[in-house]
C-alpha cells in the first residue's frame, strides 16, 4: 500500500519458547492491545521494520502531491483549484506527521530524505503513474485515497503509539480527499459526452494500478507474518484489496463507468466480487524505478530539495542573528 | 528572591495510546523533581501512565491578538471539511 512490501526481519514469528523475557514482555503488552512508546524497550527487529514502513509511508505522501500538484495551475474553476491545493497541503501534512513518527524511532529526518533522494528507499508504485486529464485528479481523489484510507483505518490500532496516533490525525483529513475526488467524477460522468469518455478513460488507466497499491499477496509471506504479530500491520494485502474492490464497483456503477476487467462478477457464494489480479510483472519493473514516471518524480524531489538549500540556509542565518541580538540586549 | 525554582509545564498520558495533554504546571529545581512533584500533584488518583514536564521558558506560545490573522482564514475554507461534498447514499460511506 502506501508502504508496499515491507521487509521485517525475514525470520518469521520467534515461537514464544525461544524468545528472552524482554521479549515475552514485549509481544504480551502488545497482545493485550497495549501502545509501544518510543522510550519503551523493543526488539530491534520491531525498530528497524518500522523505520522502513513508516519512512516509506512519509516517502509517498511527499512524492504523492506531485501528480496532483501537476493539475493545480490548471484546475478548471478558482473553486476547483482552491481544493485541489487544500488537498495537496493536507498530503504534505500527513508527510510531516509520519516523518515525525518515525524520527521518534531514532532515524533523522535528514537521513530520510537522503534514502529518499538516492533511490535506496521506496514508495508506493501508484505515483509513477502519469495523470494525464482533468478527469485523474477525480479517479486519483476516488481510487488512490480509497484504497490508502482502506489501508489506514485499521493501522489506527497499530501498536506504536505515535504511528497510531498520526493515522488517527490522517484518517479524519483523508475523507474530504475520496469525496472531492468523487464529487469530480460524478460531474465528469454525468457531463458531455467527451467528459464522461474522459471519466473512462481515467478509471481504466487508474484502476490496475490502485490495485497494486496493496501490494502482491501476502499470506504466506515470512516479513507479513511478524509485522501482524507485532500489529504493525493488520489485515494481508488481498484482504484489503478484495475489500476495496467490493466497495468500489457500486461506486462505479453509480457514476455509469465501466471497471476494466470483463472477468469482474459478483460471486454469489464467496459474498465477494471476483476480479482479475494486476500485472504483477509491470508493479515489480515500476518498484524497480523502471514505471513510466519514476524519474520525473524522484527528479522533481532532488531538485526541491537543492534548489531550496539557499532558502533553509537563509531561514538558519536568519535565526542565529536574531538570537545574537536577543543575547545582546540581555547582556546590556 | 533570586533563587526561586523555574515553572514546569506539566503533561500526563491519560491512558495508553493517547496524546499527552497539558494539566498544569509547578515549580521544581530540576526535571527530575519536576516528574516526582508532577506525580505527587496530579496523579494522585492514578491519572497517567506517563508524565513530561518542560520548562516554561523553553515554551514559545502564539499571542492571543495574533487569534484572528492565525486561524481566521481557514474559516472561509468550508471545502476542506467532508461535508461539502453531496455524496450520494447509494454509494456507501466515503
Ligand atoms: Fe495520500
Ligand atoms: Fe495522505
Ligand atoms: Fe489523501
Amino acid at each position: 500500500m502506501y508502504a508496499q512490501m515491507v521487509k521485517s526481519t525475514g525470520q518469521g514469528v520467534t515461537p514464544r519458547e525461544e524468545m528472552t523475557p524482554e521479549e515475552q514482555a514485549f509481544q504480551d503488552r502488545i497482545d493485550a492491545d497495549e501502545k509501544i512508546e518510543p522510550k519503551d524497550w523493543m526488539p530491534e527487529g520491531y525498530r528497524k521494520t518500522l523505520i522502513r514502513q513508516i519512512s516509506q509511508h512519509a516517502h509517498s505522501e511527499i512524492v504523492g502531491q506531485l501528480p496532483e500538484g501537476n493539475w493545480i495551475t490548471r484546475a478548471p474553476t478558482l473553486e476547483r483549484k482552491a481544493i485541489l491545493l487544500a488537498k495537496v497541503q493536507d498530503e504534505a501534512g500527513h508527510g510531516l506527521y509520519l516523518y515525525c513518527a518515525a524520527e521518534t524511532l531514532g532515524i533523522s529526518r535528514d537521513q530520510m530524505y537522503e534514502q529518499l533522494h538516492s533511490g535506496k528507499a521506496k514508495y508506493s508504485s501508484i505515483f509513477n503513474y502519469p495523470t494525464l486529464t482533468w478527469a485523474d485528479m477525480g479517479a486519483v481523489g476516488w481510487l488512490v485515497d480509497g484504497a490508502a484510507i482502506m489501508n489506514q483505518v485499521p493501522l489506527q490500532r497499530t501498536s506504536f503509539g505515535p504511528y497510531s496516533r498520526a493515522m488517527i490525525r490522517i484518517c479524519k483529513e483523508e475523507s474530504f480527499h475520496q469525496r472531492q475526488g468523487y464529487d469530480i467524477m460524478m460531474k465528469m460522468a454525468f457531463g458531455t459526452e467527451a467528459q464522461k469518455r474522459m471519466a473512462q478513460d481515467a478509471l481504466n488507466r487508474f484502476w490496475y494500478p490502485s490495485l497494486m497499491m496493496f501490494g502482491p499477496s501476502d499470506k504466506d509471506s515470512v516479513h507479513s507474518a511478524q509485522s501482524m504479530a507485532w500489529k504493525i500491520k493488520i489485515n494481508t494485502n488481498d484482504e484489503l484489496r478484495q475489500k476495496f474492490v467490493d466497495q468500489t464497483v457500486p461506486q462505479a456503477e453509480y457514476l455509469g463507468l465501466t471497471i476494466p476487467d470483463p472477468d469482474l462478477k459478483w460471486n454469489e457464494e464467496s459474498g465477494h466480487y471476483d476480479f482479475t489480479q494486476p500485472d504483477w510483472n509491470e508493479f515489480f519493473e515500476v518498484l524497480k524505478g523502471n514505471g513510466p514516471c519514476n524519474k520525473e518524480r524522484l527528479g522533481a524531489r532532488v531538485m526541491a530539495w537543492e534548489e531550496g538549500a539557499w532558502f533553509r540556509e537563509g531561514l538558519s542565518a536568519h535565526a542565529e542573528k536574531a538570537a545574537a541580538r536577543r543575547a545582546a540586549v540581555a547582556a546590556e | 528572591m533570586s533563587s526561586e525554582w523555574p515553572l514546569w509545564e506539566v503533561f500526563i498520558r491519560g491512558q495508553h495510546g493517547l496524546n499527552h495533554r497539558h494539566v498544569g504546571s509547578l515549580h521544581a529545581p530540576d526535571a527530575e523533581m519536576a516528574i516526582n512533584n508532577a506525580r505527587d500533584v496530579y496523579t494522585r488518583r492514578n491519572e497517567g501512565v506517563s508524565i513530561w514536564v518542560v520548562k516554561a521558558d523553553d515554551i514559545t506560545a502564539s499571542s492571543p491578538s495574533d487569534k484572528g490573522p492565525l486561524f481566521e482564514p481557514s474559516n472561509s475554507k468550508v471545502y476542506r471539511h467532508p461535508t461539502f461534498y453531496d455524496i450520494p447514499d447509494e454509494v456507501g460511506k466515503m
